[in-house]
This record gives structure tokens, C-alpha cells and sequence, in this order.
């Protein structure tokens, strides 16, 4: 190996052994400094997880929804407007939707009630997802009374629970027939909730748009396109929100690491003096320094990052939860898919590592200026 | 051949009680020869040791180095003199590193490394080849009679035998001049003994040795070739 | 906008490196009127420890400084949905006035860091700090450069606002902005082409003369930042379209996606890399008449001539083989 190497590898192997000799004091330092890459990663993973979540969510969903403004509210569409769209020059389908919420009292949540014209779907029987079939403990085969309009219970029987492929998009859906959804909320006949548009080519979708306000004035033409913009303005939103609530942490652990870092033990002090009247040189002791301080945030940052993988993936980040999701009280118990990405663990990488090592820098350096006659006058 | 002329270290310059270690010292050291310094604590001495090697820069005065610093500039033949006192710190270590080997008075051991750990200390950060300095190491550790010490921590050795870690420490870089500060201070006298009788074997090789002691079986040894007495950062005889 | 995870990540690295480098720029002044190298009081020997400091942050900074430049592109790069009619990077910078001076700024700051760094490795082979004065006014320079950066980088972050829906209008028709990408198309690859190669056969001839003759630092210095500038128009002009396998899509930041096998990242990488050594090549030139240098300097400047050419020479190879592997033809 070239001497300047083995220097490196000489200076590395004495920074591991030194790390060693200080066990308790390192441990603690990392123990912290664990923590904070913990935290932050798993609030940076779970953001993440949750807007693939709504990419895939909405990679089924049309590229554009048709609602119709009454008073500034949200109204149900005639259906005459269905053929009238459909005309428009690029639209390739359009589909009216029916579907609307559905308020339980006994669990206290909302599910979503959709119309569907599947075959498959017998007479009086509803297909619900998993998050439903959890909160009301039904099974396939049971039957469930839903209270319509008018107070009255109509039974459903449960023909089939909707698989788990992803979670956030059936967990809290129920699929019934056409007539059942008009019947339970008292729909009227020639109405529908929205219409869901597809086009040909997405580049067409805003001329498209502009069209329908033009022949309806009093609609709203929403875009796939803006929707993910919305949902991923949203999910940073909250999760930088949070990001910077946790700053405070990330502070706190920075002057923790200054401390640690300048408080040098009379020992270590002496040591170091002890290296550089040997004939190491403050860059010497500088490359001790950085590699001690490598070693500690590589552990404590790839343990913190594996630790928070298996929070959010394993354990469905169980301590945040609430404040990140929080639409739905469906949503008790879902499986994020596990990914990891380049991007997102640079970004913890600048959110925590960095920090750490500017703080370190001036300790660092002051241990490394200890004169080298220390040695020689204690 | 080290030559001072004129040498004076002043801490804390500047402040209310400004202190001068060394006080306008000129001095002629031969090479190859059993130099000693004597003189009461705060003389001075230990301050112009660290001077000469290169530990510390003096306040003012030069100091040359002939035909001692090897090829520590490489614009200089090794043997030129070399005035070693506006170098800058890496240039002071290179030299410091080859040149010369210390000898502290509390032997300056690293706790909780072993011996062996402890005498290649002096070699990371030259990136010499491992192998070989460790065999340097292990030969000159049993020839010091240290040989069934190699792995063991420097914890828990005696006095004379973390002496002799220190001084193969001193010897690993195979440095032209030793500086040995108060070497028989923590030493009984059959210990002090043989610690001369190490020095005169290293004198017999040619190396060029440098004492400070307060020990009369130091100074008044017949080895010590040259006696410089110092009090109050200066030099009050030579002998 | 300021929430978003890597938007902060880039703010807090540009925070540290301008807190680092306002440290070092304030004791290289130090440096810079105290320096006494014949005296040896205590305060020359604690400014002389300093010099230390200061070249420890600014190596850290630039290291920083570099890894934030990817970071930057890459998360102008996810932001794109967040805006209408932008399709990548280059539509995200676009936004507003201050995306693209960020991003030269950015490139600046790492070339000239990297510069300074090779004048700091020159002065410490000196025996008497030979470089200590131009160092640190180069210092005094590069500081106010990065906290000009810092500040472009917060005025285009903060000018972010996502075109997002709102509950009275559904459909925002962002018919105004253009993309970017189109309009950066640079040159027709008929004349850029020879330009490249050429710049490419003067930069290899110069590092012939420096090496061979040991003439023409400056000349070679020249040339290599030249080959920054060419390269990266060659990129956008044509080498981009073999590979993304589009004969009219030109953009320079798309190929830093997972799509193109990272190839943006080597690239990039082995241009800035070759730059500071050139420029370095250049920088050292104009001190070899230093004394306690004339020793040393050639075999620097040997390094890093042959630094810049290698990283040259693997830049033009991996172009060159995704060119002969493409399957298009222009």
C-alpha cells in the first residue's frame, strides 16, 4: 500500500481502538444522536411511503372529474351533460360517477359508498374493503343494516371483502349496485355525483377543461395532474411541519454534540499532546478526529435508518400516526409498501450528518492545536 | 552539531506577567556525544529541550541543526545546516519525526493499548510499511528484555519496564538524537543504573544524546561528555 | 413550500457552509494582518495554528457545496409536478428568477473552493507559507460568492409557490410558462460536434506541452475550463439525445435519473472534478517563481494535469460508448 494510504488506514485503525477505549462516553453520544436520525428518518419515510401511496391511489383514478358548482358547493351532475362532453374533440370516455359517505354511528366513522355496475355483484350484497370489515368485525357471508335517508336499516350481506393489494385506496370503500346507493341516500333518478372523463392524449386535458366550463358554466373540471399536486403539496406540508418541530431536536442535539466534542476529558487532552510530541501532526490528529467522527455517524446514522425502516414498515410508524394520516378514522392499520430511495436518505444524510460534523469542526480542530511540548511540561 | 545562539521563549508575551522559559541562550551541542542539562524546576531546561526538538518555536534567536535534519526540505542536501526556527509546524514534525526521540519523564504511555501499540505509535502517520516497523518494533522490544510483554497493556507494568516501552518508543523512527527529560526521576537507583548503561550503548552506536536530570548519577557520570547548567532560563556554566 | 424535506436539507447546508466560510474568511483576515512569519511570538504561532482551522472549513465546505449542488438539481427535479408545464429539472429552475444563478452560482463556488484547496496543498509543501497572501485573499473573495449563493438559493426556495388547486377555481391553465427544456437546445450538433472534439484534441495537446516540455499552465488551465463549458453545451446539443434516445430532447438534468443508469452523475462529476485541477494547473503557474516552491510545484502540477486529463479522457469514453451503443442517428 502507498504510505499516504496506510496512513489514512494506520490513522483509522488507531481512531476505532481510541472509540473503543471511551466506550461509555461514545455510547451515550451515539445513543443520542441514534435518536434523532430515528425520528427524522421515520417521519421522512412515512411522508414518503404515504405519496407513493396516493401516486398509486390515483394511477386508477381518471385524469379528469367533472363536479357541477351550486352556490359554490358541490352538487350532483345531470346526466344529460354525460353525451354533451362526450362530444368534445380528444374526450375518449366519459362516465358518470355515484358515490357519496356514509356515516356510522355505531363505530363512529365515514365509509365510502360507490356505485358499481360489476355483474359480479349479487342483488342486495355489498363488497366492502378491509379497513370496514376490521371496524365493523363483519366477515364474507355476514350481513350488515345500513340506516338510509330515513331512518330506516336496510340489511346488506357482505359478499366479498376487497383484497389488500393497497390498503389506502379500498380500506374504507363499500361497492354497492346502482339502485341500493340511490335507495340508501335518497338519490335522485337522472343525477350523479361526478363524472369521471378520460382522454386520449393528457396533454389535451386542459384545452378539454376549458371546453366543459365554456358549455357549463357552473361545473368544475378537475385535473389527475392537479390532484397529485395537491396530495404531494400537502403530505410536505405536514411532513416539513413536522421536520421542523423536530429541529428543535436536531438543535439540541447539535449543542449536545459540541459539548461532548469540546468538552475534552483531561485524559484525552493529555493523550493527544502525548500523539504530537510522538510526531503527529495537527493534520494527523485532524484525520483522527474526522474518522472518529465518521465512524460515530455512520453507526448512528445507518441504525437510526434501519430502526425507522422497520418502524414505518414493519410497525405502520406507530408514533405519528395520528398526526400525519388523520382523515379517516378507517385508516387504523395499514401495511405501507417498504421503499427506500437515494433522494430520501441524502436528505436525512444533510438533515442530520452534516450539522453534526460543522459542530465538531472547532472542537475538533482546538484538540488537534494541543502543542506538542503539553507532553513534556505536565 | 546543534548550534543556538541568541534563543529566548517568552510565554504570554504581551500580558501582565509575561514569563521567560529561556533566556538568551547560546550554545554549541556536539554530535554524537552525552550532553546534560542541570539546574533546579523552572531553569529552563526542559524548555530548551523542546526547543531543539522542534517541539516548540522560540520567541526569537535561531537555532541551525547540521547535518542532523536528513531530507526534511527538498531543496536541502542532508547534510547542510538547517535553521529550523521560522519552519512551519509540518515541516518542524517531519523533522521532529526523524530526527529526533523522546524520552518523557512520566513515560507518556497511552493507556489501554498495548506495548506494542503503544512503540508503533510514532509510525501511523508515516504510512511506513506495517509489516516492517513491526518487526523493527518486536526486535527492539526484546532486546530491551520486553519480549513476553508485546500484547499485554501498558497498565500493568513496572516502572523500569514502562521506561524501557518509552525508550523503544523513542527508537522506533531510528532518530540521530534523544532527548531524554528527568529520566531516572521515577527510578530507584540499580534502575537508573541500568538506564545509563542503555544511554551508553545508544552513545557507543552514535547517537547523540541530550539529558535533563537533577540526578547526580546522571551528571556526574562519566559518560555525560558535556555538563550545561542552567538557572533562570539561562546558562550559567558549561563544563 | 419551505417544509418540503429536501428544500430544508438544501437550506440548512447552505446555512453551514456560509456560517463555515464567513468563519474562515474572518480568520484568514485575521491571518491576513497579523502574518509575521520571521517573528515567533505567541500570537504568530496561534495565528499559524489558525491556518489549520481555516483550511479545514473550507475543505468541509466545499464538500458540502458539492454534495448540495446534486441535491439541488435533484430536488428541482421532484418538485416538477408541483408546477404547471414544468417536465423536469430544468422546468422546476424555471420558475422563477433566481433557480438558474443559484445553480452557476453553486458550480462557481465548488470551482473556485476546489482552486483554493490546490493553492492551500501547494502551501503547506512550502517551508515559509509561500502562498499564504493570495490564499486568503482568494478567501476574502470566495466568502462573499457563497453568501451571494446562499442568498439566491433562499430568495428561489421561498419564491416557490405549488400552482395548487383551489376550492373556488378547480383548473389552473398554466398556459404561460413554457418548459424550459426546449429552449435550452443549444446549438445544432453539425457545429458542436467539431467544436467538441476539438476542444477535447487542444485540451489533450496542451496536457502534452505542460507535461512533456512543462510549458503552457495557463494555456492548458484555459482549455480545461473551456472543456466545462463546451462539454456541458455538447451534452444539451447532442450527446443527451443518444442518450435518451430522442432525436429534440435536450435536457441536462434528466440524466441524472434512475431511467439513464445515473449516467448524469459520473459525467458531472468527472467535469467539475476535471475543472479545479485545470484551473489549479493555471492557479499554480502563477507561483512558480516561489522560492520554496520551485521544488515542488512541477510535480503538483504534474498531478493534477494528468487529474484533469483522465477525468477528460473517462468523460468523452463514456459519451463516446453511449453514442457507438445508441440507437439513434442523427
Amino acid at each position: 500500500m502507498r504510505p499516504s494510504l496506510q496512513r489514512y488506514r494506520n490513522i483509522l485503525d488507531f481512531a476505532l481502538s481510541s472509540l473503543l477505549r471511551r466506550k461509555g462516553r461514545n455510547l451515550a453520544l451515539i445513543s443520542v444522536y441514534t435518536l434523532v436520525v430515528f425520528v427524522i428518518a421515520s417521519l421522512v419515510f412515512f411522508v414518503q411511503a404515504l405519496k407513493r401511496e396516493a401516486h398509486e391511489l390515483l394511477a386508477q383514478a381518471p385524469d379528469m372529474v367533472v363536479q357541477r358548482m351550486v352556490a359554490g358547493r358541490h352538487d350532483p351532475v345531470p346526466l344529460a351533460q354525460v353525451e354533451a362532453i362526450r362530444s368534445i374533440r380528444g374526450v375518449d370516455e366519459v362516465q358518470a360517477r355515484l358515490w357519496g359517505y356514509y356515516y356510522d354511528p355505531v363505530f363512529g366513522g365515514n365509509l365510502t359508498v360507490l356505485a358499481t355496475e360489476d355483474a359480479a355483484l349479487a342483488p342486495d350484497a355489498i363488497w366492502i374493503g378491509q379497513g370496514v370489515a376490521r371496524s365493523m368485525r363483519v366477515k364474507e357471508g355476514d350481513l350488515i343494516p345500513l340506516r338510509g335517508y330515513d331512518g330506516q336499516s336496510t340489511l346488506f350481506s357482505i359478499q366479498k371483502v376487497l383484497p389488500e393489494s393497497s390498503e389506502l385506496v379500498s380500506s374504507d370503500l363499500v361497492l354497492m349496485a346502482p339502485k341500493d346507493v340511490r335507495a340508501l341516500f335518497h338519490f335522485p333518478e337522472g343525477l350523479a355525483t361526478d363524472l369521471a372523463i378520460q382522454a386520449g392524449n393528457p396533454r389535451e386535458l386542459p384545452t378539454i377543461a376549458a371546453k366543459i366550463v365554456e358549455l357549463f358554466p357552473d361545473s368544475r373540471p378537475i385535473l389527475k395532474s392537479e390532484i397529485l399536486r395537491t396530495y404531494e403539496a400537502v403530505f410536505d406540508w405536514r411532513g416539513g411541519l413536522m421536520v421542523v418541530v423536530l429541529g428543535s431536536a436536531v438543535l439540541s442535539f447539535i449543542i449536545f454534540a459540541w459539548d461532548k466534542a469540546t468538552g475534552l476529558s483531561a485524559e484525552e487532552r493529555k493523550e493527544i499532546g502525548v500523539l504530537k510530541s510522538l510526531g503527529w501532526e495537527s493534520s494527523d490528529v485532524l484525520l483522527l478526529k474526522f474518522w472518529e467522527g465518521t465512524v460515530i455517524s455512520v453507526t448512528a446514522f445507518l441504525t437510526g435508518v434501519l430502526l425507522a425502516y422497520a418502524h414505518v414498515f414493519f410497525f405502520s410508524a406507530s408514533l405519528f400516526e395520528h398526526a400525519l394520516k388523520g382523515w379517516s378514522v378507517l385508516f387504523p392499520r395499514f401495511r405501507l409498501i417498504p421503499a427506500l430511495d437515494g433522494y430520501q436518505l441524502t436528505v436525512l444524510f444533510f438533515l442530520t450528518v452534516l450539522p453534526y460534523t460543522a459542530a465538531t469542526l472547532v472542537p475538533s480542530w482546538r484538540a488537534a492545536t494541543v502543542d506538542p511540548d503539553a507532553a513534556m511540561r505536565s | 552539531m546543534i548550534e543556538l545562539s541568541q534563543v529566548v521563549k517568552t510565554y504570554q508575551a504581551g500580558l501582565a506577567t509575561p514569563f521567560t522559559a529561556v533566556d538568551r541562550v547560546t550554545l554549541s551541542i556536539p554530535a554524537a556525544r552525552l550532553t546534560v542539562f542541570k539546574g533546579p524546576s523552572g531553569s529552563g531546561k526542559t524548555t530548551l529541550l523542546t526547543l531543539i526538538g522542534c517541539m516548540a518555536r522560540p520567541t526569537s534567536g535561531r537555532i541551525h541543526l547540521h547535518g542532523l535534519a536528513g531530507d526534511a526540505l527538498p531543496h536541502l542536501a542532508p547534510a547542510e545546516a538547517l535553521e529550523i526556527t521560522s519552519l512551519p509546524e509540518r515541516f518542524l514534525t517531519a523533522i521532529r519525526r526523524r530526527t529526533f526521540g523522546f524520552i518523557f519523564q512520566q513515560f507518556n504511555l497511552v493507556r489501554g493499548i498495548s506495548v506494542l501499540e503503544n512503540v508503533l505509535l510514532p509510525t501511523y502517520p508515516t504510512g511506513e510499511d506495517p509489516r516492517a516497523v513491526e518487526a523493527r518494533a518486536v526486535a527492539r522490544l526484546e532486546s530491551l528484555g520486553l519480549a513476553r510483554h508485546l500484547r499485554s497493556s501498558v497498565d500493568r507494568l513496572s516502572g523500569g519496564e514502562a521506561q524501557r516501552v518509552a525508550i523503544a518508543r523513542a527508537l522506533i523512527n531510528d532518530p540521530a538524537v534523544i532527548i531524554a527529560d528527568e529520566p531516572t526521576a521515577h527510578l530507584d537507583s540499580r534502575l537508573s543504573e541500568e538506564f545509563m548503561d542503555l544511554m551508553s550503548q545508544f552513545k557507543d552506536a552514535g547517537k547523540t544524546l541530550l539529558i535533563t536530570s537533577h540526578d547526580p548519577i546522571v551528571y556526574d557520570s562519566d559518560l555525560a561528555d558535556m555538563v550545561v547548567e542552567m538557572r533562570d532560563g539561562r546558562v550559567v556554566s558549561e563544563t | 413550500m419551505i417544509q418540503h424535506p429536501g428544500i430544508l436539507a438544501l437550506l440548512v447546508a447552505s446555512g453551514i457552509v456560509s456560517l463555515l466560510l464567513a468563519a474562515a474568511g474572518w480568520q484568514g483576515f485575521r491571518i491576513l494582518r497579523g502574518w509575521d512569519l520571521r517573528s515567533g511570538s505567541e500570537v504568530q504561532l496561534d495565528l499559524e495554528r489558525r491556518t489549520y482551522l481555516v483550511s479545514t472549513l473550507v475543505a468541509n465546505a466545499l464538500l458540502i457545496q458539492i454534495l448540495s449542488l446534486f441535491l439541488f438539481i435533484f430536488t428541482a427535479e421532484g418538485l416538477h409536478n408541483q408546477f404547471v408545464g414544468a417536465m423536469c429539472a430544468a422546468g422546476s429552475l424555471a420558475v422563477n428568477a433566481y433557480g438558474y444563478p443559484t445553480l452557476l452560482m453553486k458550480v462557481a463556488t465548488c470551482l473556485l473552493a476546489g482552486v483554493w484547496l490546490v493553492l492551500h496543498r501547494a502551501d503547506t509543501q512550502g517551508y515559509d507559507y509561500p502562498l499564504i497572501r493570495p490564499k486568503y485573499l482568494l478567501l476574502l473573495i470566495l466568502v462573499p460568492l457563497v453568501l451571494t449563493e446562499t442568498w439566491l438559493q433562499l430568495s428561489y426556495l421561498t419564491g416557490l409557490k405549488a400552482d395548487v388547486m383551489t376550492s373556488c377555481c378547480g383548473s389552473l391553465f398554466g398556459q404561460g410558462r413554457q418548459g424550459f427544456a426546449a429552449e435550452l437546445a443549444g446549438l445544432p450538433p453539425r457545429l458542436m460536434q467539431p467544436v467538441f472534439w476539438g476542444t477535447f484534441a487542444a485540451l489533450l495537446g496542451a496536457g502534452f506541452l505542460l507535461l512533456r516540455f512543462r510549458r503552457g499552465g495557463g494555456l492548458f488551465s484555459a482549455l480545461s475550463l473551456t472543456f466545462l463549458l463546451v462539454a456541458v453545451t455538447a451534452l444539451i446539443s447532442f450527446f443527451c439525445l443518444y442518450i435518451y434516445e430522442l432525436p429534440t430532447h435536450h435536457c441536462p438534468f434528466c440524466l441524472l435519473q434512475r431511467e439513464y443508469g445515473f449516467v448524469g452523475y459520473p459525467l458531472y462529476a468527472t467535469l467539475l472534478g476535471g475543472a479545479i485541477a485545470g484551473l489549479g494547473v493555471g492557479a499554480l503557474a502563477f507561483f512558480r517563481d516561489r522560492e520554496s516552491l520551485t521544488a515542488v510545484l512541477p510535480t503538483l502540477q504534474a498531478h493534477l494535469a494528468w487529474t484533469t486529463l483522465l477525468l477528460a479522457v473517462i468523460f468523452t469514453l463514456i459519451v463516446g460508448v453511449w453514442m457507438a451503443l445508441s440507437p439513434l442517428r442523427l
